[in-house]
């Protein structure tokens, strides 16, 4: 349990730490400058219909997924095609990607799963079908079935499925027809001859094709699913797996066409590849991108489809906000101790009521703290990376020994953005630290000028301090962007008298896996 | 003539119980076996066994 964020401490911070900054009237339209709305993707950018759909989904608004708990379930193991970069006969509950799923699951367990989980996680608003193959494969009778019943008993609770694309032209009368109105496409090249070095075959009307017929059936036919489905108004996520030296700098090509065919997001992920998974990449010695050569790729499609970050590579079978996973309180033995439960989604409202409350005078705030650093700054200092350690809510309300994963912000005049997580392993288990975990924190955020955090020990905050991070515990339980914002005032201040010293050309290493590890 | 399932390399997806044309795949005791009276390894119907042809695991093979 110790990655749960608990009620209590959301709705009770709430009231209690409200931004010193804030103004006691701003016009929130106008006053927000577009740099610090436009990068948290909130209503002020967007047009307000989309604004109502995507606000209380994690997966496709950064600003959600700090408040919104998503669920997958298992219901669609078939696939149409083979990836490179996929294995679905490697099954560990410590590892997290997607395509890999511990139990799968019937519709009909499905159903009871979700209503489980609706009662003891108000915060959950969106079910997603993944896999653990592909959602739309074999007629995408498992997928639908679940809708359907879902759509009856729980008509409150978003649905989205994910697809290679494929077979997506087939069911998008389908898709429109169960208001599923968030629909991810992997989408990972545009050129066939790309897609030939990631593709070994497909599986397509009756027969297996490979090569470059088969890159090309598929760009095809994902081309022709996403504008199907925009054209009708579903909102479509696009997933690319960045795959360095195969489609790094092509990802450029795939966010400019899938832009153009009226993509909502564009979702640029590390490949994950290691050996053991015994995928072909990960046998040959394909290596995923670092932390940096993602942010790269990601800042260069910046200005084409909205770009997402905070992606956390489910599993086909999460549970919880992203960057938790809950998924082993809620497997089918215990589920079936739990009996039938009663639908009731009370609880689940007046969340969502809290949390628009609580959104309600953030814009304000951000801005006016972004206006006090251009006035005393000014606009041309460089940005800088800071690490924060949360357990959600956009507040800094995790101890640095107990996090599992660090949220990135970048913060300079523009604004403070997040671009992004790093996972970690929990360096305090059972009350003492661990000095080689304690290494693999400093590599993970070693690009990272500060790391803020709601309490830090002495010795980890040494080890930090001479690796040149700086760690601030000082905004403890406040909210990130404005705490950001305060602080890089206060270190561009330091920076001129020549107290502290730049960061930059730093790079850091994106660990893969084990983010659901538990404690034996 | 008919095709067989190679349980231990079968992840048991379902991906071959929803191609086969003739209905004579199925789940029995948490693996899926192919019914020899039933399978005509796709001659007449198609290029090739679609079982094998969709199979993640490449375990559907001439029995």
């Amino acid at each position: 349990m110790g990655n749960v964020v608990s009620l209590d401490s959301i709705f009770g911070l709430g009231e209690l730490a409200p931004p010193a900054t804030m103004p006691a009237a701003i016009d929130t339209a106008s006053g927000c400058s577009s740099s610090s709305c436009g990068s948290s993707d909130g209503p002020a950018d967007m047009d307000p219909a989309v604004w109502e759909k995507v606000k209380n989904h994690p997966c496709y608004s950064e600003e959600a997924h700090h408040y919104f708990a998503r669920m997958h379930v298992a219901v669609a193991p078939a696939c149409n095609i083979q990836c490179n970069y996929c294995n679905r006969k490697y099954d560990c509950s410590n590892e997290s990607r997607p395509g890999v799923v511990s139990e799968k699951l019937t519709p009909d367990q499905a159903i009871k799963k979700i209503l489980a989980v609706a009662q003891e996680i108000p915060q959950l608003s969106v079910i997603g079908i993944a896999g653990p193959g592909d959602s739309l494969a074999a007629s995408g009778k498992n997928t639908f079935a679940t809708f359907e019943m879902l759509q009856k008993k729980a008509p409150d609770l978003k649905l989205c499925l994910s697809t290679n694309g494929l077979a997506l032209p087939d069911h998008v009368d389908t898709i429109s027809q169960y208001n599923i109105d968030h629909v991810t496409i992997t989408i990972n090249m545009v050129d066939p001859e790309i897609g030939a070095r990631i593709y070994p075959w497909i599986f397509y009307k009756h027969r297996r094709w490979t090569g470059l017929d088969a890159a090309k059936i598929l760009h095809e036919q994902q081309m022709l699913g996403l504008e199907m489905l925009t054209s009708r108004g579903i909102l479509v996520k696009v997933n690319s797996v960045m795959i360095p030296g195969v489609n790094d700098e092509h990802l450029l090509e795939v966010n400019k066409a899938v832009k153009s065919r009226g993509a909502f997001l564009h979702n640029i992920m590390p490949l994950i590849s290691d050996p053991a998974h015994g995928t072909y990449f990960g046998l040959n010695g394909q290596r995923g991108p670092s932390a940096q050569e993602l942010k790269v790729v990601q800042d260069a499609c910046e200005g084409g489809a909205k770009l997402m970050r905070h992606c956390r590579q489910c599993r086909a079978d999460a549970v919880g906000l992203l960057g938790e996973d809950r998924g082993d309180e809620f497997t089918a033995d215990k589920i079936e101790t739990m009996g039938v439960v009663d639908y009731d989604d009370e609880a689940r409202r007046t969340y969502r009521e809290h949390v628009e409350a609580e959104r309600a005078g953030r814009n304000a705030s951000k801005a006016a703290a972004q206006a006090d650093v251009q006035e005393t700054v000014g606009v041309g200092a460089d940005p800088i990376l800071i690490a924060v350690a949360t357990k959600g809510g956009e507040r800094i309300n995790e101890h640095f020994g107990h996090a599992r994963e660090f949220q990135i912000y970048e913060v300079g005049p523009g604004g403070a953005k997040f671009v992004g997580h790093r996972r970690v392993d929990q360096y305090c288990e059972g009350g003492s630290g661990d000095v080689d975990t304690l290494d693999g924190v400093l590599a993970a955020i070693n690009d990272c000028t500060a790391v803020f955090v709601a309490k830090i020990g002495g010795c980890p905050s040494k080890s930090l301090a001479d690796a040149g991070i700086e760690p601030v515990d000082r905004f403890a339980f406040d909210y990130i962007e404005e705490s950001a914002l305060a602080y890089f005032k206060d270190y561009a201040e330091r920076l001129g008298q020549g107290v502290v010293q730049s960061r930059a050309g730093q790079d850091a290493v994106i660990r893969t896996g084990a983010l659901t590890a538990r404690r034996a | 003539m008919a095709y067989k399932i190679k349980s231990a390399e079968c992840t048991v997806c379902g991906a071959c119980e929803a191609e086969c044309p003739n209905i004579a795949i199925s789940l029995k005791k948490g693996t899926y076996v192919i019914d020899p009276a039933k399978c005509t390894e796709c001659q007449g119907q198609f290029d090739s066994p679609q079982c094998a042809a969709v199979c993640p695991a490449d375990c559907c093979v001439p029995a």
